[in-house]
């Protein structure tokens, strides 16, 4: 893993009220690669994620201590903009989760609260854009006066992650992006992701271990608010290190 | 946690080990119907490696099967991905103790060149060899299989004994060249047959600790 690094993490904390969450967690993310995270329920890796955009500053007596940097800057800096964090720090959600608004008023949405075009024409073209980077364009040009709810459910994915894209981030966190889709839609997903990793760094929390294995560069072992292990996944899915991560991979477990 | 799965891998275990025993009576049998100058038990050697085919394709379809329903990882994958090799290695041993009996229908045809006593050594090698590798396997016995890759190197000297002594004999008379030369191939067979479960020993080796071992390459 001699690559570029994005996020460096030393010795990161997380507490809900006196629930211990994460622990002493030392993770170095490569930038443009795809690290899938796995654990069992409860292990820490939605905590870990959503740590990494302070999405839960929201929630009441949760804290955290240690770094969390993203290209030199800590995350949890007094001075740190949190909206602005957020814009370079994107999120998928298990559900997709469009506005109530047209196709092009989803995408066009973070622009407009952000002031991020000149004009219409700029705005038209940053929209199309990203739906084309979505790998959803093709689909909906003729229709993106419509509602997004009259998508399909992988076609709602995919408009969730222009959304996430339109504003140009450099990190994008989807936290089992896949759960509720059919294969069909589950394998776009995957080879957009897989695109995508040219342009961003791709933090993913999975619960399908094969997916991790099919699309994750580097692959982290979560449990009980540990990082057990982190290697590149051809080896996390070949001769992981640990026998506990085996035992969970191969379903051993519990 | 017991996984519906491990019965399958089981059982897949258990073809391997039935391939592993026909496959060693076949070289015990090649070499009795040498030694003993029988060829009825020459020509069942020949005609048994059927048998040993077919379980070789039955241990291929399962693991085929299980690649492809179980999508396994790590451990899984790597015992399915070595039990095929495992399986192609003895297949190949099979096929030489078969070739053995046909030549030693044709030896028969010959009176007795010399007292055999460096090709029975090097047959009994190659069944302590296989059988130590099917233990290893059976136990995950890393320490085990190495030793076996360890002992290749008899069965090699071996080998180039039997070349030399046999080679002597029809130098003296070349009445023994054709003979002289079934004793020779006879004693090849045996010494690939070595190499085939050095093979096996080295894919134990991998599928346990996920490390190469072959090609001298240990890092």
């Amino acid at each position: 893993m001699s690559d570029e690094i994005r996020i460096v993490v030393k010795n990161f904390n997380a507490y809900y009220g006196e629930k211990h969450a994460l622990k002493n967690v030392n993770i170095d993310i490569p930038a443009n690669k795809i690290m899938a995270m796995i654990g069992p329920s409860g292990c820490g890796k939605s905590t870990f994620l959503r740590s990494i955009n302070r999405m839960n500053d929201l929630i009441e007596n949760f804290k955290v201590d240690g770094q969390m940097m993203i290209d030199g800057n800590d995350v949890y800096d007094k001075t740190i903009d949190v909206t602005s964090l957020r814009r370079r720090v994107g999120m998928v959600f298990q559900k997709p989760n469009p506005f109530p608004k047209t196709i092009y008023e989803n995408v066009a949405y973070g622009l407009r609260v952000n002031r991020l075009f000149k004009d219409n024409k700029e705005l038209e073209h940053k929209i199309e854009k990203s739906l084309v980077e979505a790998g959803l364009w093709e689909e909906v040009k003729d229709d993106l006066d419509k509602s997004a709810f009259e998508l399909s459910g992988g076609q709602q994915q995919r408009l969730c992650i222009a959304r996430a894209l339109v504003i140009q981030p450099e990190v994008i966190l989807m936290d089992e992006p896949t759960a509720s889709l059919d294969p069909i839609s589950t394998a776009k997903i995957e080879e957009l992701i897989q695109v995508l990793k040219k342009d961003y760094t791709i933090v993913i929390v999975t619960h399908n271990m094969q997916q991790a294995a099919r699309v994750a560069d580097n692959t982290s072992f979560f449990m009980l608010g540990e990082l057990i292990e982190y290697d590149v996944t051809s080896r996390m899915f070949t001769k992981p290190v640990k026998k506990i991560t085996e035992d969970y991979i191969t379903g051993r477990f519990g | 946690m017991e996984r519906h799965f491990d019965e399958e891998l089981n059982n897949l275990k258990k073809n391997i080990l039935k391939m592993a025993s026909l496959v060693d009576e076949s070289i015990a049998k090649a070499i009795k119907s040498l030694l003993e100058r029988k060829e009825d038990l020459a020509i069942e050697v020949e005609n048994e490696d059927n048998a040993i085919d077919m379980v070789e394709i039955e241990v291929d379809m399962l693991c085929l099967d299980l690649l492809a329903r179980r999508q396994p990882i790590a451990i899984d994958l790597r015992f399915i991905t070595s039990v095929m090799k495992i399986n192609s290695d003895l297949e190949r041993i099979g096929d030489l103790a078969a070739n053995i009996g046909h030549k030693v229908q044709i030896l028969l045809k010959y009176p007795q060149l010399k007292p055999l006593i460096d090709i029975p050594r090097m047959a009994e090698l190659v069944r302590a060899m296989l059988k130590d590798s099917i233990t290893a396997l059976v136990d995950k016995n890393t320490e085990l299989a190495r030793n076996i890759t360890a002992r290749d190197h008899e069965v090699d000297e071996l080998y180039v004994q039997v070349f030399r002594e046999v080679l002597t004999h029809m130098m003296d008379d070349n009445e023994n060249i054709k003979n002289g030369i079934e004793l020779i191939l006879i004693a090849k067979h045996l010494e690939r047959m070595a190499d085939h479960v050095t093979n096996i020993a080295e894919d134990i080796v991998y599928m346990v600790e996920g490390k190469t071992i072959k090609h001298q390459f240990e890092p």
